[in-house]
Formats: structure tokens, sequence, C-alpha cells
């Protein structure tokens, strides 16, 4: 399952970061990184970007960035 | 001494150097860019200098400001990095950190936010965590002002001491194996370019371009290196970069397993949830917005703003009646004495009048942005921004431009691409500026007494309009191209400090009134000479024959198929270019009206009508020289600075001329006089060009996968739309209406 396909309110772990360049970069920089539990928080008021929590922090990112998340439902808090 | 202050994002980094470093900062540049350079001498310590980088999360050489941060402490080699940590955020925070501690200066780590993480229950054994980094760990509360006396004292014994942070191993294994034999591999080259060898042999690991070019390594050591990454690519099943980063943060989790004790959920954390259950929510977060940015605009026109700039000028008023009965009963020469009221007084004094609207204004988004507001703004609007091809990043510089367009067009430095840094530098001009006001509020003054507020909304709302329009084309012609990722941290809403804030204005009304007594103050004499006497340098007892009423003619022409052809319009205009307060200023000294006179002189020289011509064009027609200048360092070229005034200027007169025809024409009707066929053909070309905009969305949402959020890059996206065209190729054949199916 990507990270977009995740519901909101609902934890998962993260499994790989695919994509390139920048955008990859920037990702693990922020910690999106395997073994990283995240949580869906909310969807922008327009449907696009997206809210998540990870690492007792809030980070944004689009739904097409999220796509390149795989992750697996993990609901152990 | 030179101690540099690093950090992330939100961690309380500029609340940190107000501590250390008082009201005794110098702002410049970093050299090269435009990137701001903060720095300022350590309270009590004149030996030693703190300088401020930019915000960053990591070292990798993506955005300008990682670059900078990078540039500036491999080459100007600071005597000791303070590295602040936000205790509550530690885990991202400590990432950077262990980057920082490769480089191998002296560095002492300042933990933030101390304050926060006690109240809520949590704890962090300091002396463990500074064995397991090897640098000194200075808890501290840079907002309470805790801990800092010991953070200075630290710092400046490990920068007199040269204490390099103690070597330690962040890792095992293949990873470790790795950068141990790429650090034995290039360790040579490193020392010659003055590289700590550390350093590069990761940087090199994470495919770090700037790093390997400087390495200058030879085909055969490049050779060896990348057959000792596949080997560690293979062993970890993983690639480069992500081995690197996920070794960093399990060193950072195993570290915090033992040293910190989280609370579950801090209060601070629970309450920015809250808020933003009202300020992101799905449906009340547009109209949210909308009132806030309504009643900032309210509160700094319509109560407090003008309420101080009016007792202000009342106050200006005074003294310039005060001054001239002194200066008369004193026996001074009438040219020094006109000099002094009808060319300083009026015009300086006139737009001084306005200080406590811009300085409000200044507030409210200075209280916006360190609230942590702004990001949610970037959040929520992102979408929207993206339609125009930029990121919700970009409305950062854009709300910014609300109140000068230097800082915003500066502020686009931290946009990650180049791009939309552009982009948002072309458009960000169209945001109002704070210096306009000072012209809307004294023609509204005089013309719309009634509906002051309401005409300065239109006004704004006609910039952001105009704003969408050129962003749309300039996305379809200049800037074609993806935007790129939205990566965003949002950050725990917070309470302004008093003293940031402070700090702030202090140096917005300094910033202000510098510019009053320089530019403003230059200009007003210049146009007060140019007026005062004719060509031949003889006094004139009327203006109208005066140096400038020539040259105001020369162009006014221009200005007359807008509807005000007076040379004294004209030459305001001209001013405006220096800064947009002095075509107040102008008027000013030409009518000889101080601040409260002006309406009524301006009423002589203006129609309602004309007059709100007259500030359409001003809203639009070309920065002042500061932004170009700036507009000119940061994309690089004199040529599209240039360009940037031309366009700005021409699109002024377009829309202006637009405006006017569709006021006659509304006039006209009312008053039954008859319609010029000029009006007919306008309106004729506005509704054409209506409908062709609209049967272009049209066609374009049929056409291409605008719509669709599956195409991450480019040819996935050609592969869809391939499929979607053969697709309604077939329901073409079956006489079905697929093509108005939706795809995902």
């Amino acid at each position: 399952m990507t990270l977009n396909n995740l519901p909101v309110g609902k934890r998962a772990r993260i499994l790989a970061v695919r994509g390139e360049g920048a955008l990859r970069d920037r990702l693990l920089d922020m910690g999106l990184t395997p073994h990283t539990q995240v949580m869906i928080r909310k969807i922008a008021p327009m449907g696009d970007p997206i809210e998540l929590t990870l690492r007792g922090y809030e980070l944004t990112l689009r739904i097409d960035d999220a796509q390149k998340i795989d992750v697996e439902e993990d609901d152990r808090a | 001494m030179m101690i540099a202050l690093a950090g992330n994002q939100n961690c309380g980094k500029t609340t940190l150097f107000n501590q250390l470093t008082g009201s005794n900062q110098h702002v410049g540049n970093f050299p090269g860019v435009t990137v701001e350079r903060k720095e300022g001498v350590i309270r009590g310590h004149k030996e030693a200098t703190v300088v401020d980088l930019p915000g960053i999360y990591s070292l990798s050489p993506y955005s300008k400001d990682e670059i900078v941060t990078r540039d500036y402490i491999l080459n100007q080699h600071p005597d000791a990095i303070i590295n602040i940590v936000d205790a509550m955020n530690i885990e991202r925070n400590l990432y950077l950190s262990m980057q920082l501690i490769s480089l191998g200066i002296p560095m002492v780590i300042a933990l933030n936010m101390m304050d926060e993480m006690r109240s809520n229950g949590g704890t962090i054994k300091i002396e463990d965590m500074e064995k397991v980094l090897g640098v000194p760990v200075i808890p501290i509360s840079a907002s309470k002002n805790e801990g800092i006396d010991e953070l200075i004292e630290t710092v400046l014994t490990v920068a007199k001491q040269r204490k390099k942070p103690v070597a330690q191993d962040f890792c095992e294994g293949a990873v470790h194996r790795t950068i141990n034999a790429v650090n034995h591999l290039i360790e040579d080259h490193a020392e010659r370019i003055k590289i700590p060898p550390m350093f590069a042999a990761t940087k090199l690991i994470e495919r770090d371009q700037p790093i390997e070019n400087a390495l200058e390594l030879n085909q055969h050591e490049l050779h060896t290196i990348s057959e000792c990454i596949e080997e560690m690519e293979k062993e970890t099943d993983t690639d480069r970069k992500s081995a690197i980063a996920d070794m960093r943060y399990c060193f950072i989790d195993k570290l915090c397993g033992n040293t910190v004790v989280k609370p579950t959920e801090s209060k601070q954390h629970r309450r920015s949830i809250r808020i933003d259950n009202i300020l992101t929510d799905k449906y009340l977060a547009i109209p949210v917005f909308l009132g806030i940015m309504g009643l900032i605009f309210y509160l700094t026109f319509g109560v407090i703003g003008s309420t101080l700039s009016d007792l202000l000028a009342v106050g200006i008023d005074k003294l310039s009646a005060l001054t001239a009965a002194w200066l008369v009963q004193a026996g001074v020469n009438p040219v020094v004495r006109s000099l002094l009221i009808d060319g300083v007084f009026a015009g300086v004094g006139t737009v001084l009048s306005f200080v406590p609207t811009i300085i409000v204004m200044f507030l409210f988004l200075s209280l916006l942005e360190d609230s942590g507001y702004m990001t949610r703004i970037a959040f929520v609007m992102d979408k929207l921004l993206r339609k125009i091809g930029l990121s919700g990043r970009s409305i950062v510089p854009m709300l910014v431009g609300f109140g000068c367009s230097v800082p915003a067009v500066m502020a686009t430095r931290t946009l990650p691409s180049d791009r939309d840094r552009k982009m948002t530098i072309l458009l960000t001009p169209y945001m109002s500026c704070s210096a306009k006001l000072t012209i809307y509020g004294m023609f509204t003054m005089a013309f719309f007494p009634q509906h002051r507020a309401l005409v300065m909304i239109v006004l704004y709302a006609l910039g952001i309009c105009v704003g969408i329009i050129a962003g749309l084309i300039i996305n379809k012609t200049l800037y074609k191209g993806n935007p790129v990722p939205f990566v965003m941290e949002l950050p725990n809403y917070r309470l302004p400090s008093l003293k940031t804030t402070g700090l702030l204005l202090w140096e917005k009304t300094k910033d202000f009134l510098s510019r009053a007594f320089t530019v403003i103050f230059l200009a007003t004499l210049a146009i007060w000479f140019l007026q005062s006497f004719d060509v031949r340098i003889n006094p004139v007892a009327d203006s109208a024959r005066s140096m400038l009423a020539a040259i105001g003619r020369l162009i006014s022409p221009v200005f007359a198929p807008l509807g005000f052809n007076d040379w004294k319009a004209s030459t305001a205009l001209l001013t405006g270019f220096a800064a947009k307060e002095t075509v107040i200023s102008t008027f000013a000294v030409l009518t000889g009206a101080g601040a409260s006179a002006l309406p009524a002189a301006l009423s002589a020289m203006f129609t309602p009508v004309t007059a709100f011509v007259f500030l359409v064009f001003t809203l639009l027609y070309t920065p002042c020289v500061a932004t170009i200048s700036v507009v000119k360092r940061e994309m690089g070229s004199g040529l599209k600075a240039l360009g940037v005034v031309v366009m700005q200027t021409g699109v002024a007169w377009a829309v202006a001329f637009v405006v006017y025809r569709v006021c006659l024409l509304f006039t006209g009707w009312r008053g039954g006089a008859a319609l010029h066929a000029l009006d007919f053909i306008l309106l004729g070309a506005v509704a054409a060009a209506a409908v062709l905009t609209a049967v272009h969305a049209g066609r374009h949402r049929g056409r291409h996968c605008s719509g669709c959020s599956a195409c991450g890059d480019e040819a996935v996206c050609a592969a869809q739309c391939g499929r979607r065209h053969a697709r309604r190729g077939q329901g073409r054949g079956r006489g079905h209406r697929q093509e108005n199916r939706p795809v995902d």
C-alpha cells in the first residue's frame, strides 16, 4: 500500500521511499525512513496536500509524492 | 572570534540570536547571494561575533539556504558552532547535529525549549547525551532567557581551547565499514581542500555532487569508491542515500531511547491540534483565512493605522506652522523658508505621517509568520497556487509583499526551486506594498471619504487578480514546467515573543525613517528645486512655469488616455520610481499643501473616476528602485529587471485604461451621455477575451490530465494521456460519452 491510500487517523510503518533526486533526499532528511511510524492527520480543504504526524511532529506533503512511499498498516501506538 | 548559529527552522533560533546579542545586530548578505546574514556581538563579550545561519534541516546541497550554510562553515572556518536543537522535536533536530558534528569544528548543542519539556513531564539525561555525541550539551530556554549565560561561557571556552568534537562512531556494520574505507581513500584530497575527511566521505556516499567535484578524484579512486558503495547497498539491501539517512536516524533513535524521557503528548502539541481543528478544517479553513486577512486590512487601514496617522499628520502640520512662523520672525531668506516649509516639511512630513500604518501592517505580517499560521496558509492554499504552477510556499513571500516588496523578493530564497523563485519574484510586485498605502490613504481621504476601506480592498483585490492572470500567462510561456515537491513542516503554534516582534518592528521603523530622510528627502529636495526655478535658474512665482512643469508636460500625453494629463500627476508618478511614498510628497510639494490640506488640493486635479484610475495605475506600475535592484540581484540579470519595469508599467497602463473606459461607460450611462464608439470596441474585446478563456479552459480540461493526481512524472502522464485518448476514441466510436468521466 502507498501512503496516500492510508485512511485518515490510521497508523502505518514505512517500508520504502521510492522516487529520486531532491524530493527523495528531502523526504529522507525529514525522517521518512524505513520502519518509521506515520499517521495521516488530515487532508487539506481542497483535497491536497496531506498532513502527516511522524517522529512527534507534523509534516505536509502532496498526494503525488505520498504515492512514492510504501507503507503497511500498523496500529501499535 | 566568529561563532556560527545553526539549527532547524522553527526551533527558536531567532529568539536565541536576540538573547545572545540584544539589539546589537547588523543585517547584511552572505557574499554573492541574497540570503540574509544577521550578525551581532555577544552581549558582554566584545571579542565574539555570532552569525545567524539560515534555518535548515540537513546539509544536502539542494536549497540555497543549505548551500550557504555549508559554504559558510567550510570556507569561513568559524571558531565554534552553536547548534540549537528543539528538545520537543529532538529526533529530527539531531539529524542536522550529526552532520554538523562530522565537520570537526568546536561545537556546543543548545537544547532549547527545556521549559516546555519539563512542564510536560519530560527529562533528558544531559551528561549521557554529551558522552554519546562528543560535544557539550547545554539545556536552555531561549524565550525565558534560561541557560543563556552558561551557553555563552561554554561556547567561548570550546572556541578558545579549539576543542573539537570527540570523534564518535555513529554506526556499525556495512555503512560504518564503507564510510571508513572511503574516508581512507579520500583523506589526502579532503585535507588538500580543507574539508573534514569524515564529512566528505559521508557526503560522497550520499552522492553529493559539489563535494565530489571539489575533491577532484581520479578515475581509479572513483571506481574503487563506487565499488565500496555498491557492496554496501547489496549488504544493507537499500540504496546509498537511504542507507546513510537510516544510519543517522537509527543512531538517533537509540540515543533518544537511552537519554530522553518523552512526555506522551505535550500541551503545546495538543493545543496546536485543537487550533488546527478550526484553522485547517475542511470547511472553515478558507473562510477563516479570508476573515483573518480582512480583519488585518480593516484594522491596519480602518482603525489603528489611520487614527494614528491622522493624529500624526495634525502634529506635523502644527510643527510645520510653528517653524514657518519662527522662520518669518527670524527674518530667514524666503527661498530657504520655502525649501524648509514647502519642500522638507510638506514632502517628508506627509510621508512620515504614514509610519504608523506601515508599522501596523508589518506587525500583523510578523505575527502571522511567527505564530506558525503562515505555514498553515501554505498548506491550505497549495492546491490553488499549483494551478498557476507554484507551491503553497510561495504564499509567504507574497503575503510579505503586502508589507514591502524588498524583503518579499528576498524571502523567495526559502523556495527550493529556481523556477518557483523567479516566478514568485515576478508576481510579488502585484501584491500592493505598504508604501503605496500613503497614496491610497491620501486619495481615498480626498475622493472616497465614505468608502475608504472598500476602495482599498478593491485595489488590493485587483492587484491579486492581475497577479493571478500574470501567473497563468507566465506559467504557460516564460517558466513552463512542473512545480517542485512541497515538503514542509507544520510547527506547533506559538505565542510570538514580545522581544522578537519588538526588535523586528524597531528594525522596520528604522529602515522606513532612514529611507524617509535619505531617498525621500533627496527626492523632495530635487522636486522642490525643479519646481521653484525655471530653466534659467530664476525663481518662479507659479510652478506651472518651472522646469518640472516642462518635464511633466513632456510625458503627460502618455497619461491623457487615462484621464489625467495634469503635469503634476505625471511628475508625481515619475518620482514614485524612487520610492512610492514620493508620489504623495511630490503632490504635497507641487501644491504647497501640508498633510491636512492635500486632499482639497487633489480634488482640484482629479475627478473621483480619474482619481481611481490613478490609483489603479500606481497599484500596478513599476516597482521602486530598491525593489528593482533586489530583483536584479535575485534574478541575476539587469535585463530581466528592466523587463519587470517595462512589463509592469505596460500592464498598469492597459489595466488603468480599461478601468477608465469602463468607469466612463457607467457614469456615462447614468448621466445619459452618448457612448463612445471606443467603448463598444473595448467591451467587445473584453467579452471576446472572456469567452476565449472560458472555451480554452473547457478544452484544456477535456484534453490533458491536469486533474489527474495519479501521474507523478511526465512519462506516466503521457502514457495515461495516451490511454485516455485511445479510450476516448473507442468511446466516440461506440457513441459513449466516456470522455467526460474523470480519470482517478
